[in-house]
C-alpha cells in the first residue's frame, strides 16, 4: 500500500469518527423557558443545555449596556436595551455545540461576549478525542530511526548532541 | 538527509532573491503601516473593533503569522519586519549599503543572557495583559512604541539584531516555529565556503550567523544577505520537508523546552479567555490590577511555570527512566523539548481559526474607516460582519489538533530509541491537545 492511500484510508477514518451518526435513542422534546442575564462580557448562564428537538423560549435581560444573543449557525438573534427583556423562541433542531455571542459593542471585550449551547449529548467532544486517539496511534506507528540518547557524561553525550 | 530543491536553481527567481530593492520597498510599507497602526492606535477610536491598530494587528497580522508565515516560511516575517529598521539603518550607516559612519557600540550580548529566556518571559508578560492589549487601540499602540525604541536603543549599544535574537517575544514564538517550515537557507556546498575568505556573507548578516554552520531556521531571519554578500553563488534556498530541523542530532537547549511550554500554556489561556464561556474569566483577565487579575495572573503563572512543565518533566523522566536509567534529565528535556514544537504550532493555528476568522470580517470595514472617526473610504465602512462558528470550523481546529499530535507523536518517535521511550512524550501530547480541543470545541 502506498502512502497516499494509506493517508487517503486515514482521512476516510478520520471523518467517519467525526461525522458518522450514531443509533443513541433521542429523549423526548420538551418545552424549555430559559432566562439569560447578560452584562459586561458575560452571560448568565453561560452554558446552555438542551435536547434535541426541544423549544427553547430565551428570555434575554440586559443589565448595564445594550447587548444582543445571536445564535451561531442559525438565524436566532435577539436584543434587550438596558433593563428590558427581549423573548424569542427557536427549536434545537439539530444536535451539536453552538456558540452565541453578542452582536451589539459592548466594550472593548465585546468580540469575546460569548455562550454555549449543548443541543444533544456531547458527542462532538468524544468524537474528537477518538480522533486524537487515532492520531496518536498513527504517530508513534511507524518505523523509528534509531537515535542514540544523550547520556550523563558530558563529553560524550554533548559529541553525540552536536552530530 | 531528506529531499531538497534549492530555489536559485531557477535564475528568475534567483535574480529577485538577490535583488535587494523588492525587500526593500516592501520593508519601507511595513514600516509606513506600523508606524500609521502607531498613530491609529493614539488618535482612533478607543473601540477595538473599530480602529485599524487593533484589528490590523491582532486580527490580520497575527493570524497571518500563524496560519501562512511561520507554516509557509518560518521566520519569512522577519525579513520584513518594521521594527529593527530604523537601528539597522544607523548601524549600517546607509539604508541598502554600508555607508562611511556607522553609529553604535556594537557590544555583543551578555553571555549569560543568551537562550530563549528572555523572549519566553516576554511572551508570557505579554499574555497576562493579553485581554487588555488585545482590545485596547492605546495599549497596543504604547506596546509596539515601545518595542521601536527598545530595538532602536539596543541597536546602538549591542550588535545587529540582538533585540530581535534576545528579546522581541515575537522573535521567539517565530523561531522555535521557524524549525518546522519548509523553507530554509543552507549553503550548497561546504567545502567552497571552508576555503573561501573573508567570509563575506557571515560579514554581511545582520543576525551575526556563518550559513555554514546553520543547523536550524531558528536564529535565521530569511534577510537574504548572505545570498547577496556570496561571490561563489554558494548560498542555496531550499525547500524542505515539513519539520526537518526536528531530529535525533543536533544540540538542545533547556531554554527551548521553556520557550515551547510557554508557548503551550498561552495557547491554552487565551483559548480560554478569549473563546470559552467564562465571563468572570475575561473579566479578570481584563481588569488588571484588581483582585481578580491577579488571581488570573497567578492561575497562568502556576499553569505555565508549575504545572505543564511538572507535566512535561514527568513525562520526559519517565521516557528516560523506560530506555535508559543512565540519561542526564536536564539535556533529556532540552532534546525531547522538540515534541512540543509541532504540538503548539497547531494549537496556536487551530486556535486561530477561531480567533481570528470570526472576525475577520471587520477587516474591510475598518480599512475603510481606520481611525474609526466616520469615514468611508472604500465604501465598506460599517459593513462588519460577525463571522460564526460552525461544525465545519469545529471539524477543521480538530483535525487540525489530531495533525499535531499525531505530527508531535511522529518526532517523538524519530527522536527515541524505542516506542516505550516515545510513549510518556506521545500521552503527554495526547492530554495537551485533549484539553486544547475541550477549550475549542466543548
Amino acid at each position: 500500500m502506498n502512502a497516499w492511500t494509506k493517508v487517503l484510508l486515514l482521512a476516510l477514518l478520520g471523518l467517519a469518527i467525526l461525522r458518522l451518526p450514531l443509533p443513541i435513542p433521542a429523549a423526548v422534546p420538551q418545552q424549555r423557558l430559559i432566562r439569560i442575564q447578560s452584562s459586561r462580557y458575560a452571560f448568565s448562564p453561560g452554558e446552555i443545555h438542551a435536547n434535541t428537538g426541544d423549544t427553547l423560549t430565551i428570555e434575554l435581560v440586559s443589565n448595564d449596556v445594550a447587548h444582543s444573543l445571536s445564535l451561531d449557525g442559525t438565524d436566532f438573534s435577539l436584543s434587550a436595551e438596558p433593563g428590558q427583556v427581549a423573548v424569542g423562541t427557536f427549536v434545537a433542531a439539530k444536535p451539536g455545540v453552538y456558540r452565541f455571542r453578542c452582536t451589539i459593542p459592548c466594550g472593548n471585550l465585546h468580540p469575546f461576549m460569548l455562550g454555549i449551547l449543548r443541543v444533544g449529548p456531547d458527542l462532538f467532544f468524544l468524537r474528537g478525542l477518538a480522533l486524537l486517539l487515532l492520531a496518536l496511534i498513527v504517530g508513534l506507528w511507524r518505523s523509528p530511526t534509531k537515535s542514540a540518547p544523550p547520556t550523563r557524561t558530558a563529553k560524550s553525550s554533548i559529541t553525540v548532541l552536536a552530530v | 538527509m531528506s529531499a531538497r530543491l534549492d530555489l536559485t536553481r531557477y535564475k528568475s527567481l534567483a535574480g529577485l532573491l538577490r535583488n535587494p530593492w523588492p525587500q526593500f520597498l516592501i520593508r519601507i510599507l511595513a514600516l509606513a503601516g506600523f508606524l500609521f497602526t502607531i498613530l491609529a492606535g493614539l488618535l482612533g477610536t478607543p473601540v477595538g473593533s473599530h480602529n485599524f491598530a487593533i484589528i490590523f494587528v491582532w486580527i490580520a497580522w497575527w493570524s497571518a503569522l500563524k496560519l501562512i508565515f511561520i507554516p509557509f516560511g518560518g521566520r519569512f516575517w522577519c525579513s520584513f519586519c518594521p521594527i529593527p529598521m530604523p537601528g539597522e539603518w544607523l548601524q549600517r550607516g546607509g539604508l541598502l549599503v554600508r555607508g562611511n559612519r556607522t553609529v553604535g557600540l556594537g557590544l555583543p550580548w551578555p553571555r549569560r543572557l543568551t537562550g530563549a529566556w528572555l523572549q519566553a518571559s516576554g511572551f508570557l508578560l505579554v499574555g497576562l495583559f493579553a485581554a487588555v492589549t488585545l482590545t485596547t487601540p492605546r495599549v497596543t499602540a504604547w506596546m509596539l512604541l515601545g518595542f521601536l525604541v527598545l530595538a532602536l536603543t539596543m541597536d546602538l549599544i549591542f550588535a545587529p539584531r540582538t533585540f530581535c535574537r534576545r528579546l522581541c517575544p515575537i522573535g521567539g514564538f517565530t523561531g522555535l516555529y521557524a524549525q518546522v517550515s519548509p523553507l530554509e537557507v543552507r549553503v550548497k556546498d561546504p567545502q567552497v565556503c571552508a576555503t573561501h575568505s573573508p567570509k563575506t556573507c557571515f560579514l554581511a548578516c545582520p543576525w551575526g550567523l556563518y550559513p555554514l554552520t546553520l543547523k536550524s531556521n531558528a536564529d535565521c531571519g530569511l534577510c537574504l544577505e548572505c545570498l547577496r554578500a556570496c561571490p561563489s553563488d554558494n548560498i542555496a534556498i531550499n525547500l524542505r520537508q515539513w519539520g526537518a530541523d526536528l531530529h535525533p542530532g543536533g544540540r538542545r537547549l533547556l531554554a527551548e523546552a521553556f520557550l515551547g511550554l510557554i508557548m503551550l500554556a498561552s495557547a491554552l489561556v487565551d483559548a480560554a479567555v478569549f473563546l470559552g464561556p467564562w465571563g468572570w474569566l475575561k473579566v479578570a483577565a481584563y481588569s488588571v490590577g484588581s483582585r481578580s487579575w491577579w488571581a488570573f495572573s497567578g492561575g497562568f503563572l502556576l499553569l505555565a511555570l508549575v504545572i505543564l512543565p511538572a507535566m512535561f518533566i514527568l513525562a520526559v523522566w519517565l521516557s528516560a527512566r523506560l530506555a535508559h536509567p543512565q540519561l542526564d534529565l536536564r539535556q533529556t528535556l532540552a532534546h525531547r523539548s522538540q515534541v512540543l514544537v509541532p504540538l503548539g504550532l497547531m494549537a496556536w493555528i487551530a486556535f486561530t481559526i477561531s480567533f481570528a476568522l470570526t472576525k475577520a470580517g471587520t477587516i474591510p470595514s475598518v480599512l475603510s474607516d481606520p481611525l474609526g472617526w466616520g469615514w468611508n473610504l472604500f465604501g465598506m465602512a460599517g459593513q462588519a460582519g460577525t463571522g460564526q462558528v460552525t461544525l465545519l470550523s469545529l471539524t477543521v481546529q480538530a483535525v487540525v489538533l489530531a495533525v499535531g499530535l499525531a505530527w508531535s507523536c511522529r518526532v517523538a518517535r524519530r527522536i527515541s530509541a524505542s516506542l516505550r521511550e516515545a510513549l510518556p512524550l506521545a500521552v503527554f501530547a495526547f492530554f495537551f491537545n485533549s484539553t486544547m480541543l475541550w477549550l475549542l470545541a466543548a
